[in-house]
């Protein structure tokens, strides 16, 4: 089929919908003065469609599974990083750091996908694809929890052991304290602290993880949007999510510097010293 | 020096089982190409989707491509890739950092606060924005992954150069009249060698990940190259009937990492008093 011309009104009144007529600079200061009030600008593709539209639609998904995945990493990961700790030397730590290590080492992708083919469609335990109830969120969570899961249990080891060499351990333990109430009164603060510090660069990988793994499990989330407008070349969708994600990034970053600005005593202590300097 | 450290290394149980897999990994590369009549990019439609035997070793793909020649061509690309990025990293982060740290005062703070804002954006978002505008091909690949790399290089090198440069040797050559240029050379970079040579040997699984995941997503080299993230981006369409496709990318790619995890976490341990168990 040929392409018809298309008349001149129209494509005159195209371009002033997408702003497509004005001189780059007022396009480029119109966009900013959108991105100060959260307005991202229409799809370029999807026609009616703005980038908002998008992710109101598509954030409480991603959220949820991505929520999923982090609130598993963290506590799978601190449980397996305690164990191999306490542990250090015996089978159960040289059990949980191969596991570490190969979950650091299957990319999320290829993850996502054995799951798929293992438990959905040879196995059928699991639904394969979609995203309708909680069973339909297991399988993407654990192929995205993987790797956090590892990095956390090799963090939290290599804390624990950290803090099980300090004195204030063995002072502890001189008083009398028990060998439970010592792990979890004096060990566990101390070493869990640096995890809070990590929350954003989890939270960026579960974010850039969502982009193949919701493309594989089927899951219509904003990481699933972003790479078809990608494909699409959907230039203010692809600007509009990239800003919304360094957003979410950088609020978790700033969130886990207060969190440990309030959890560490020595770090208040130490920015109250540096005031009055 | 290095040989003492190279014998502690094969003694070192995860960095050996590294150590073995490259070099069969590196050996393959080059000698298999050479030793199949197949080639990556010879089609023979009879061919098609044949399962492993032992004429086709990995079987073939849906052109009749033999696998076997495929998965060897794209060990020598992602291995390129991966090495080349690392390094290219390696020489812009250690005298960005290493810079930054001995001058100190206001050209460290302006230089560091670069840094934060490249940090500021995750860095596959960054990449595979950066890959959208430079389009497609391994040399894009390589640039995309560079620009920002080099960041997590410059501030460890950075830390290591702030810790050194006031300690007596280095004091002692500024009183013999050495010019910065000297101590930065002679000194402070051989001195930091061997968290250099650590972070290099993490950063290229990162860099083999990163081009595997952009060709999954249909961002990275072009046909009839093939890298392993192509590979198993096609094979995955073909998952529920021919597994083998997906299979052997999936598992080379992830040995890849694992090695060169097992391998880093070997020079850490060496090198890093801190994680020794």
């Amino acid at each position: 089929m040929q392409e018809q011309a298309i008349p001149d009104e129209i494509l005159r009144s195209l371009y002033s919908y997408y702003g497509l007529d004005q001189p780059l600079h007022v396009q480029y200061m119109k966009y900013m003065k959108g991105l100060i009030s959260f307005d991202f600008g229409p799809s370029f593709i999807h026609e009616g469609r703005t980038t908002n539209d998008i992710i109101k639609e598509g954030f409480p998904i991603s959220f949820a599974l991505g929520s999923l995945a982090l609130i598993a990493s963290i506590t799978v990961g601190i449980f397996l990083g305690t164990i191999a700790a306490l542990f250090k030397t015996k089978w159960q730590d040289t059990a949980a750091m191969i596991a570490a290590v190969i979950g650091m080492s299957v990319p999320s992708f290829i993850l996502a996908t054995i799951l798929q083919y293992v438990f959905g469609m040879k196995m059928r335990l699991f639904p394969i694809a979609r995203c309708e109830s909680f069973a339909h969120m297991i399988l993407p969570a654990l192929a995205l929890s993987a790797f956090p899961t590892a990095f956390i249990a090799r963090l939290t080891r290599a804390n624990i052991i950290e803090v099980l060499d300090k004195d204030y351990i063995l002072t502890a333990y001189a008083k009398g304290l028990s060998t439970e109430s010592t792990i979890f009164n004096h060990v566990m603060k101390n070493s869990l602290l640096p995890v809070v510090s990590y929350l954003g660069t989890l939270t960026a990988s579960i974010l850039t993880g969502s982009f193949v793994v919701e493309k594989i499990f089927g899951i219509p989330g904003l990481g699933g949007w972003f790479v078809s407008s990608i494909a699409n070349r959907d230039y203010t969708i692809i600007m509009g999510l990239t800003v919304f994600y360094c957003l979410i990034v950088n609020i978790t970053n700033f969130v886990a510097d207060l969190l440990y600005f309030f959890m560490d005593p020595r770090i208040r202590s130490e920015y109250k010293d540096r005031a009055y300097v | 020096m290095y040989k003492e450290h190279f014998k502690k290394l094969l003694k070192h149980r995860s960095s050996f089982i590294g150590i073995t897999i490259l070099s069969i990994l590196i050996l393959g590369a080059i000698v298999c190409p050479m030793l199949t009549k197949a080639t990556y990019y010879e089609t023979h439609l009879a061919l098609k989707n044949k399962a492993p035997c032992l004429e086709h070793l990995f079987g073939t793909d849906e052109l009749g491509r033999s696998m076997f020649a495929r998965i060897w061509w794209g060990a020598r690309i992602s291995l390129f890739i991966g090495i080349t990025a690392a390094l290219i990293d390696m020489v812009i982060g250690v005298f960005y950092g290493a810079f930054s740290g001995l001058m100190g005062g206001k050209i460290d703070d302006i230089m560091m606060r670069i840094v934060d804002v490249f940090q500021a954006i995750p860095n596959l978002l960054m990449v595979i924005l950066l890959m959208v505008i430079l389009g497609q091909g391994i040399f894009t690949i390589i640039i995309a992954m560079t620009i920002t790399g080099w960041l997590n290089m410059a501030r460890i090198v950075r830390a290591q150069i702030l810790s050194l440069k006031n300690q007596d040797f280095v004091t002692a050559a500024y009183g013999i009249g050495a010019s910065h240029l000297w101590i930065l050379t002679k000194h402070l970079i051989p001195s930091c060698s061997g968290s250099i040579i650590t972070t290099v040997t993490l950063t290229i699984p990162a860099a083999i990940f990163t081009e595997a995941f952009l060709s999954f997503l249909g961002l990275g080299v072009q046909a009839p190259i093939a890298s392993w993230g192509t590979m198993a981006s096609d094979g995955l369409s073909a998952l529920s009937y021919f597994p083998w496709r997906l299979f052997f990318p999936a598992f080379f790619i992830s040995i890849t990492m694992l090695a060169f995890n097992l391998l880093g976490d070997g020079l850490r341990d060496i090198f890093d008093p801190r994680f020794r168990s």
